[in-house]
């Protein structure tokens, strides 16, 4: 098993949700690491040596231990460095929650929000009327679980909060491109308020991406993989 | 102790990781069967997110999702025998396969019923591959153990093992084995010992009932 004070390298890409989450847990627990961009276009050595089975990021290199799968890193960041702020909650049923509700957010809500972006027609409607519900769902989910309090896991930003957190940027652009706007005052407040308060933690602010930048990235991946009409 | 219910059917390699895993630990539960084409009060009210088995219900607290309910019956019941390996590592690793069960391997297993002709081949393939890729990883898991939990069976164990009433049956079905001695053979070995354990003999459903399933649901699909 790798020390803590074993090299710890994450094999990242700019504008990757998934990248972000652990830039984010490496932050909130002090964790010195090196950043190591690749190109998703021309996949390193490394990362096809580190990531055989999926091929893709986020990798978090502990010593030469690679750990895959942004759910699996944030809880082996939490559980191989114990010192900091827990990212989980330490309550098994409150765990349960966390996990649970991270699991819905990438089997369900994720994916229909990104289909907003990369989808057209009929196909497109259901993808809003999906991540529209989605975002119901968690607004409720957050008045559960926060109790009153600033975030999902409670005052201090967690396991469940860096899991949704890292899309915020990239609901931001829907709104911009397809005029979807997922998270608002209106229908979901709560996760409003929070989505304010979660953008302006310290763990969070400097990771952020820019938002016009984001656009162009955006803009350049739709033209590349979105399907077209006249295909 | 809190009350301990299981909401599920006998049949799902889902409901089956929680049977294992309760027995495994010594928990004591109360089974309640559902009809999954006229679900209970219960289970909606317990899972109304995706109205599924299995649910796990302590005390008043409803838990879903099979591999989130095996980390709460460990840490929850966490005097006695432990299904998670205790080192950080190790447990991503169990992780990382469980979810690669649930999120590749068990959508190959599942599209083979679902498919015909061309399709069902090209499933049948993903489906081999997975199996190929499970046993390799076998290697350095167990590091020379009988199973990828160590001495005993552990949570990638019985996520696993779960499926193999299921594998089994497409087995026979199909024709195509997706687990034998030249294909896997770490995997053909490890079936042998996983099912003398005795959760396993207990809760894993007979092949012969699980190929019943799959022809009946063939012939309902061959009528459409």
């Amino acid at each position: 098993m790798a020390s803590h004070s074993a090299d710890v390298k994450l094999l990242g890409a700019k504008f990757s949700p998934f990248v972000l989450r652990i830039l984010f847990a490496l932050n909130l627990k002090s964790i010195k690491y090196e950043l190591i961009e690749q190109d998703l276009r021309s996949k390193s050595e490394l990362l096809l040596k580190s990531n055989p089975v999926h091929k893709k990021v986020p990798v978090l290199i502990h010593g030469d231990l690679p750990v895959c799968e942004s759910l699996v890193i944030l809880q082996y960041i939490d559980e191989a460095w114990t010192h900091g702020p827990q990212i989980l909650p330490s309550d098994p049923y409150d765990r349960a929650l966390a996990r649970f509700w991270a699991s819905y957010v990438d089997e369900k809500w994720f994916p229909s929000v990104r289909g907003i972006m990369m989808s057209d027609g009929e196909d497109q409607k259901k993808n809003i009327e999906e991540a529209i519900e989605g975002a119901a769902l968690m607004e409720e989910s957050f008045l559960a679980l926060s109790n009153g309090r600033k975030f999902f896991a409670g005052e201090r930003i967690g396991f469940l909060d860096i899991v949704i957190g890292c899309c915020l940027p990239w609901m931001d652009v829907i709104s911009r491109i397809c005029g979807v706007k997922l998270i608002d005052e209106i229908k979901t407040p709560n996760l409003c308020k929070w989505a304010q308060e979660f953008t302006s933690d310290p763990a969070v602010t400097e990771h952020m991406p820019d938002v016009d930048e984001l656009m162009e990235y955006a803009k350049y991946i739709i033209a590349l993989y979105k399907p077209t009409a006249t295909n | 102790m809190s009350s301990l219910k299981l909401l599920g059917t006998r049949r799902s390699p889902f409901v089956v990781r929680v049977q294992i895993a309760l027995d495994v630990k010594g928990i004591k539960y109360e089974f309640h069967e559902e009809n999954l084409s006229a679900k209970s009060e219960l289970l909606l009210k317990s899972n109304p997110v995706f109205k599924k088995v299995p649910v796990l219900i302590h005390g008043d607290h409803p838990i879903s999702e099979s591999l989130v309910i095996l980390q709460y019956i460990d840490e929850a019941f966490s005097a006695g025998h432990q299904i998670l390996p205790s080192n950080p590592y190790d447990r991503a690793i169990a992780r990382f396969w469980a979810s690669y069960i649930d999120e590749k391997l068990f959508p190959s297993l599942r599209g083979i019923l679902r498919s015909e002709g061309e399709e069902r081949k090209n499933k049948i393939e993903e489906s081999i591959e997975g199996a190929a890729l499970l046993d390799n990883a076998f290697v350095s898991i167990s590091k020379g153990k009988k199973f990828f939990g160590g001495e005993t069976i552990g949570f990638l164990d019985i996520a696993a093992g779960s499926f193999l009433a299921f594998i089994e049956a497409i087995g026979i079905v199909y024709g195509e084995k997706l687990i034998d001695e030249v294909k896997t053979p770490h995997l053909f070995k490890w079936v042998h010992d996983f099912r003398s354990d005795l959760a396993v003999k207990v809760n894993l459903p007979a092949t012969e009932e699980i190929v019943e399933v799959l022809i009946s649901i063939s012939k309902a699909s061959a009528q459409n």
